[in-house]
C-alpha cells in the first residue's frame, strides 16, 4: 500500500541539515512498525516467562514419559485393537485412526452430494432448484453442532432395533449400529443377518459414527453445494450455447464441457470445505464418537499433562490440514493444466 | 389462470424426466410436510419450552436483579429504533427521502405480530407480555422520532451520537456483571439466549480491530511483523475451534502472573475473539488489496497526511469490499458459541442439555433442538439480510467505474 | 548524453519567479532499471510546459518526482523555493501548493463529487466546511459541471470525472498543476471537453507541466515543449520550433512516428 521507503539507495538528497527522524518519510515507517514488533515481542516475552514459570511451579513442564504409562481407560469404538492397559500413545492413536476414519468418509459424501446438489441449482425444475436453494439456505444458518445433536440424540437413537429394525436391501439401520453388506470370512458376499436377535454383518457402524457422519455430510455438503455452483456459474454461457448448439443435452453438456473447466474454480474451495470438514470432525465428542480429540480430552483430564496434549492436538489436526492442502494443490495443478 | 398453468407446466413438466422429478419431490414434500405437521400439533410437548423459557433466555440470573436485564433490553429497543430512524433519515440525493419505506413498514409489521404471538405462544405472564409489547412500541415509536426529527438536530449532537453505541456497550456490562451500586451477578449465573449474545458480542467487537491490525501486519515490511501475523493467522486457521477452546480453559491460567486465571465466561470469549480475528484478517486484506494503488497516490497528493488519507479515502472502501466475508464471519462467530457447551458454559445449547437432562423433560430432545434451530436460523438469516440490505445500500454510490 | 537546459529560452512565458528546478535527477528502481538519467527542467511562474515522448521514456516518473510521489536517488529538485528531501514538512508544504491530475483519475468513489473536493481543503487547510463548499461549488461550474455535485463518481463518464478531478486539484488552490496524461484513458469524444478545461487553465496563468500525447494541445497552449526519451531530457524548445524543425536527430525521430 503506497508509499514504502526504497531500501536499496541511499538518500543522497536534502543538502544541508540532516532530517531529523521523526520528519524523515524514510525512517518514520520503520520506526512506527519497529516500535509495534517491539511491543508485540515484549508481550509475548511477558506471556512465556509467566507460562514457563507457572508450568514449571506446578511441575508440569513438558515431558514426554506419561505416553507409555498406561491409560486407564477405554474406547467405545475403536479399529486399532485398544485395551484399558494399553499405553496414552496407543489411545491417541486409535483416535487418530478414527479421526481420518470419519474424514475420509466425510469428505467421499459430501463432495459426492455436494457435487449432485450443486448442478441441481441448474436443473430446469424449478422445483428441484428451490428446494436445492432451501436446503442450503438452511443448512448454512443451523449451528454444525446442533444439527450433530439433533442427528444423533433425535434421530439415530430413535431407530428401533432387532427385528424392528430398518432394512434395505444391503443395509440395516438399527439402535444398536449400522450394518452394511459386504465380504465376510471367506471372501463370500454377506448381507446383514440376525443372529439371536443381534444384527450381523461384514461392515458395522456404531450409531456415533453414523450420526456423525451424516452430519458431516449434510453440512458440509451444503457449502460445497455452494462451490460447485460457483464453479459452474464461473463458466461462460457461450459455452452452454456451443454445446446446445452442437446437439449436446443438458446433462451431457454438464458432464463433458462445463464441468471440466469449473473444476479451475471449485477445487481452490473445495480445498478450504475439506478442511473446514477435517476440523469439524473435532465434534464428536458431542455425539460420544471417540476420535482425537476426544480421546486427548479424557487423556487430560486423567494425566493433567494440558501443554503436552494441547501441543499434539493442535500440531496434529495441523499436519491433517497440511496434508489435505498438498493434496488439493496436486490436484489443483492437474486441473490447470489439462487447459492447456 | 391459464398463463399460470402454462408457467408451472414449463417450471416443472418440461421434460418427461423433469415431470418425473417433480411428481417425486412433490409426494416427499407432502409426505413430510403431513408428518411434521402431526408431529408438532398432537405429539409434541412444547411444554418443555414453556416451562423453561426464563432458563432459556437469561441462565440462572437471579429472579430478583433481572429488572436489570428488561432495562438493558429497553435500552437496546431504544438504541435500535434511533439508529434505524437516523439511518433512514439521512439525506441522500438520489434517493427521495421517505419516513416509512416498503420494507420498513413490512419489518414493523412483523415485529408487532412478532411481540404480540411469541410471549403469547411461550405462555408467559400477561405482565411478561405486557413488557415485550412496551419494548417494541418504544422501539418503533423512537424510529418514528428519529426519523421525523433526527435530520433537525444539531450538527454537534449528531457527531456525539455513534459516541453512544460504545456508551451502551458499557452500561450493558455494569447492568449485567453489576458494579456502580449495583448488586455483583457471577458470570456462572449468567446462561441461556443471554449468554450466547455476550460472547458473540464481545468477539464480533473486539476482533475487528485486532483482525485490521493482522492484516496491517501481514503488509507490513518488517519481516517481524510480516512474518509474525503469517504465523498467527495460520495457526489458528489450522486449528479447530474447540481445540483452541478447550487450550484456553486448561491453559490461559498459566499466562497470566501467579496463576492468575480469569471467569471461564472471560477465557472463552477471548479464545473466541483471537479466533475471529485470524479469519477477519484475511477478510480484510482482500478488502486492502482491492483498493487501487492510485486512491493512495490520490489522497496523498492533495497534501493528506498518511493517517488521513488512509482512514478517510482506503479504509472505508477497503471495508466495503470486505463487508459480505466480515458479515459471513460475524454469523459464524454466532453458532460457534454452542461449541461453549462443550466446556461447560452455559449458553443456549448448554442450557438445552441441561433441559433435557431434567427427568420431568425426559425425551423431548426434538421439540428443543427444533427450538434452538429455528431460533439460530432466524437469527443468522436475519443478519445475512441485513449484510445484503447492506452491500446495495453502499454499492450504487461505489460503482467502481472511477479508476 | 544529457543535455542541460538552456535557462534562457526567450518566449512568450513569463520569466520571473522559478516554480520548479530540477538538476541532474537521477533514479533507479529496486530492480536496478535506470529510468532518470539525469533530467534538467526549470519551469516559471505561469508557463505550461508539455512533456512529450515516447513510452517508457520516464515522463510520468519525472514529473511525480516533483510531488515526491516517487522518490529519487540523486540530483536535486526545487519546488516553489521548497528543496525535496526526506523531511516530511518540506514534503507536505510542496504537495499543498502542488495539485496532479492522474491518467486514471483516481476519484474517490465512495464519497460525492462536492465531497472529493471539500475532503483535502477541510482536512489538511482545517478551512471551514461551508466556505469550502461554496468555493466547490464554484470550481465545478467553472469546469462546466455544476450540476453533478452531489452525484457520485461512478455515475458519471470519464470526461465528467476528470474534470471533477481537475476540479479538486483546483479545490486546494495549488501554484502549480501536475497532468499526468490526463486524456488518455479517454474515449475520443470526451478528450475535447477535458481539453478545452486545460486550455481555460493554461489561459488564467497557472503554472501546469502536462505530459501528453495530444499535438495539437502542445502547439496551442505550450510555452514550451520538453521531449524525452529513454530517461533523459532530449530537447527543449518552442512549439512552434519544436514541430517544425527540431534540433535534435532523436526528436525527428518522434516526430516522424506521431504526426
Amino acid at each position: 500500500m503506497g508509499i514504502t521507503p526504497s531500501s536499496a539507495s541511499p538518500s543522497g538528497l536534502g543538502a544541508g541539515a540532516a532530517v531529523p527522524w521523526w520528519r524523515n518519510r524514510r525512517v518514520i515507517p520503520w520506526v512506527v512498525q519497529g516500535a509495534v514488533g517491539l511491543t508485540v515481542l515484549v508481550v509475548v516475552a511477558f506471556l512465556l516467562g509467566n507460562l514457563i514459570h507457572n508450568l514449571t511451579a506446578a511441575g508440569l513442564l513438558l515431558s514426554w514419559g506419561w505416553l507409555t504409562q498406561p491409560a486407564g481407560f477405554d474406547i467405545a469404538e475403536t479399529v486399532l485393537p485398544f485395551q484399558a492397559s494399553d499405553p496414552y500413545w496407543r489411545g491417541l492413536l486409535a483416535g487418530l485412526v478414527n479421526t481420518v476414519r470419519v474424514v475420509i468418509a466425510g469428505l467421499l459424501g459430501s463432495t459426492l452430494l455436494g457435487t449432485l446438489l450443486g448442478m441441481a441449482s441448474f436443473s430446469g425444475n424449478a422445483l428441484l432448484r428451490t428446494l436445492t436453494r432451501l436446503y442450503v439456505e438452511v443448512v448454512r444458518n443451523i449451528p454444525l453442532l446442533l444439527q450433530l445433536v439433533f442427528w444423533y440424540f433425535v434421530v439415530f437413537l430413535s431407530l428401533p432395533n432387532g427385528t424392528a429394525a430398518i432394512q434395505l436391501p444391503g443395509v440395516v439401520l438399527a439402535k444398536s449400529g449400522l450394518y452394511i453388506a459386504g465380504f465376510g470370512e471367506g471372501l463370500r458376499w454377506m448381507g446383514p443377518h440376525l443372529v439371536n436377535g443381534v444384527w450381523q454383518a461384514p461392515l458395522r457402524w456404531s450409531v456415533e459414527f453414523g450420526a456423525l457422519l451424516t452430519g458431516l455430510i449434510a453440512y458440509s455438503s451444503a457449502f460445497i453445494a455452494e462451490v460447485v455452483r460457483g464453479g459452474i456459474a464461473a463458466v461462460p454461457k457461450g459455452q452452454w450455447e456451443a454445446a446446445s448448439s452442437l446437439g449436446l443435452s443438458w446433462l451431457q453438456t454438464l458432464r463433458q464441457v462445463v464441468l471440466p473447466q469449473s473444476l479451475r474454480v471449485i477445487v481452490p474451495g473445495l480445498n478450504t470445505q475439506f478442511i473446514s470438514l477435517a476440523k469439524n470432525s473435532s465434534l464428536a465428542v458431542a455425539v460420544g464418537f471417540t476420535d482425537l480429540y476426544s480421546v486427548a480430552e479424557t487423556t487430560l483430564n486423567q494425566t493433567g499433562r494440558a501443554v503436552e496434549v494441547v501441543l499434539l492436538l493442535l500440531g496434529t489436526y495441523l499436519a491433517l490440514d497440511l496434508f489435505i492442502s498438498l493434496l488439493m494443490n496436486g490436484l489443483n495443478r492437474l486441473v490447470q493444466i489439462r487447459e492447456r | 389462470m391459464k398463463p399460470l398453468l402454462r408457467r408451472l407446466r414449463h417450471d416443472l413438466f418440461a421434460t418427461p424426466v423433469d415431470g418425473l422429478i417433480s411428481v417425486v419431490l412433490l409426494a416427499v414434500i407432502a409426505a413430510v410436510a403431513t408428518s411434521f405437521l402431526h408431529w408438532a400439533t398432537s405429539q409434541a410437548r412444547w411444554a418443555v419450552i414453556q416451562a423453561n423459557s426464563t432458563l432459556f433466555a437469561v441462565g440462572r440470573y437471579p429472579i430478583e436483579q433481572q429488572w436489570r436485564l428488561w432495562l438493558l433490553t429497553a435500552l437496546l429497543a431504544a438504541a435500535t429504533g434511533i439508529s434505524w430512524g437516523m439511518l433512514r433519515s439521512h439525506p441522500r440525493s438520489d434517493r427521495g427521502g421517505i419516513l416509512w419505506p416498503r420494507n420498513d413498514r413490512i419489518a414493523v409489521g412483523l415485529l408487532v405480530a412478532l411481540s404480540l404471538l411469541l410471549p403469547w405462544l411461550l405462555g408467559l405472564s400477561p405482565a411478561v407480555q405486557l413488557r415485550w409489547v412496551a419494548i417494541t412500541a418504544v422501539l418503533v415509536l423512537l424510529r418514528w422520532l428519529a426519523g421525523r426529527f433526527g435530520p433537525q438536530l444539531p450538527a454537534a449532537l449528531k457527531r456525539l451520537l455513534p459516541l453512544g453505541l460504545p456508551l451502551l456497550y458499557l452500561m450493558g456490562m455494569v447492568l449485567i456483571a453489576g458494579g456502580l451500586g449495583l448488586v455483583a451477578v457471577s458470570p456462572s449465573e449468567w446462561g441461556g439466549l443471554l449468554l450466547t449474545l455476550l460472547e458473540s458480542s464481545f468477539a464480533i467487537l473486539l476482533c475487528f480491530p485486532l483482525g485490521l491490525l493482522l492484516a496491517l501486519g501481514r503488509r507490513s515490511d518488517l519481516p517481524l511483523l510480516r512474518w509474525g501475523s503469517v504465523l498467527y493467522i495460520e495457526f489458528i486457521r489450522g486449528a479447530p475451534l474447540i481445540t483452541l477452546l478447550f487450550l484456553g480453559q486448561n491453559m490461559l491460567g498459566f499466562l497470566l502472573p501467579g496463576g492468575l486465571a480469569p471467569e471461564r465466561v472471560w477465557r472463552a470469549a477471548w479464545v473466541l475473539t483471537l479466533f475471529a480475528a485470524a479469519y477477519l484478517a484475511e477478510a480484510v486484506r482482500s478488502g486492502l488489496a482491492a483498493v487501487p494503488r492510485g486512491q493512495l497516490e490520490a489522497a496523498r497528493s492533495l497534501g493528506m497526511s498518511m493517517p488521513q488519507a488512509f482512514s478517510t479515502v482506503v479504509l472505508p472502501q477497503a471495508l466495503r469490499v470486505a463487508l459480505p466475508s466480515m458479515v459471513g464471519q460475524f454469523i459464524s462467530l454466532l453458532q460457534d458459541t454452542t461449541l461453549l457447551s462443550l466446556i461447560g458454559l452455559m449458553e443456549l445449547l448448554g442450557t438445552a442439555r441441561t433441559v433435557m437432562a431434567n427427568p420431568a423433560f425426559l425425551g423431548h430432545n426434538a421439540e428443543v433442538y427444533f427450538t434452538l434451530a429455528v431460533l439460530f436460523w432466524c437469527c443468522c438469516a436475519a443478519l445475512g439480510l441485513g449484510s445484503r440490505a447492506l452491500e446495495r445500500r453502499l454499492d450504487p454510490a461505489t460503482i467502481a467505474r472511477s479508476g | 548524453m544529457s543535455p542541460s537546459t538552456p535557462a534562457t529560452l526567450t518566449s512568450a512565458a513569463p520569466v520571473g519567479d522559478v516554480m520548479i528546478e530540477a538538476r541532474g535527477v537521477e533514479k533507479w528502481y529496486p530492480n536496478g532499471f535506470h529510468a532518470l538519467r539525469g533530467c534538467d527542467l526549470t519551469v516559471n511562474r505561469g508557463e505550461v510546459v508539455v512533456i512529450m515522448g515516447p513510452s517508457g521514456s520516464g515522463k510520468s516518473t519525472f514529473i511525480r518526482t516533483f510531488n515526491a510521489l516517487e522518490d529519487f536517488q540523486k540530483g536535486s529538485i526545487t519546488v516553489d523555493g521548497i528543496t525535496l528531501s526526506d523531511d516530511l514538512r518540506h514534503i507536505d508544504a510542496i504537495r499543498r501548493e502542488v495539485g496532479m491530475v492522474f491518467q486514471q483519475f483516481n476519484l474517490f468513489p465512495h464519497l460525492s463529487v462536492l465531497d472529493n473536493l471539500c475532503l483535502a481543503p477541510v482536512l489538511v487547510r482545517k478551512r471551514p466546511k461551508a466556505e469550502v463548499q461554496e468555493q466547490a461549488r464554484g470550481l465545478l461550474k467553472r469546469v462546466g459541471i455544476a450540476e453533478q455535485a452531489d452525484k457520485y463518481p461512478g455515475q458519471l463518464s470519464g470526461g465528467q470525472q476528470q474534470r471533477v478531478a481537475i476540479a479538486r486539484a483546483l479545490c486546494m488552490e495549488p501554484r502549480i498543476l501536475l497532468f499526468d496524461e490526463p486524456t488518455s484513458s479517454l474515449d475520443p469524444e470526451m478528450v475535447r471537453e477535458v481539453l478545452e478545461v486545460m486550455q481555460n487553465l493554461a489561459a488564467d496563468d497557472i503554472t501546469m507541466v502536462v505530459v501528453t500525447h495530444e499535438v495539437k494541445f502542445a502547439r496551442q497552449v505550450a510555452h514550451r515543449v520538453v521531449l524525452m526519451a529513454e530517461g533523459e531530457v532530449v530537447e527543449v524548445a518552442e512549439p512552434e520550433q519544436f514541430f517544425t524543425n527540431p534540433s535534435q536527430e532523436r526528436s525527428r525521430r518522434f516526430l516522424d512516428q506521431i504526426l
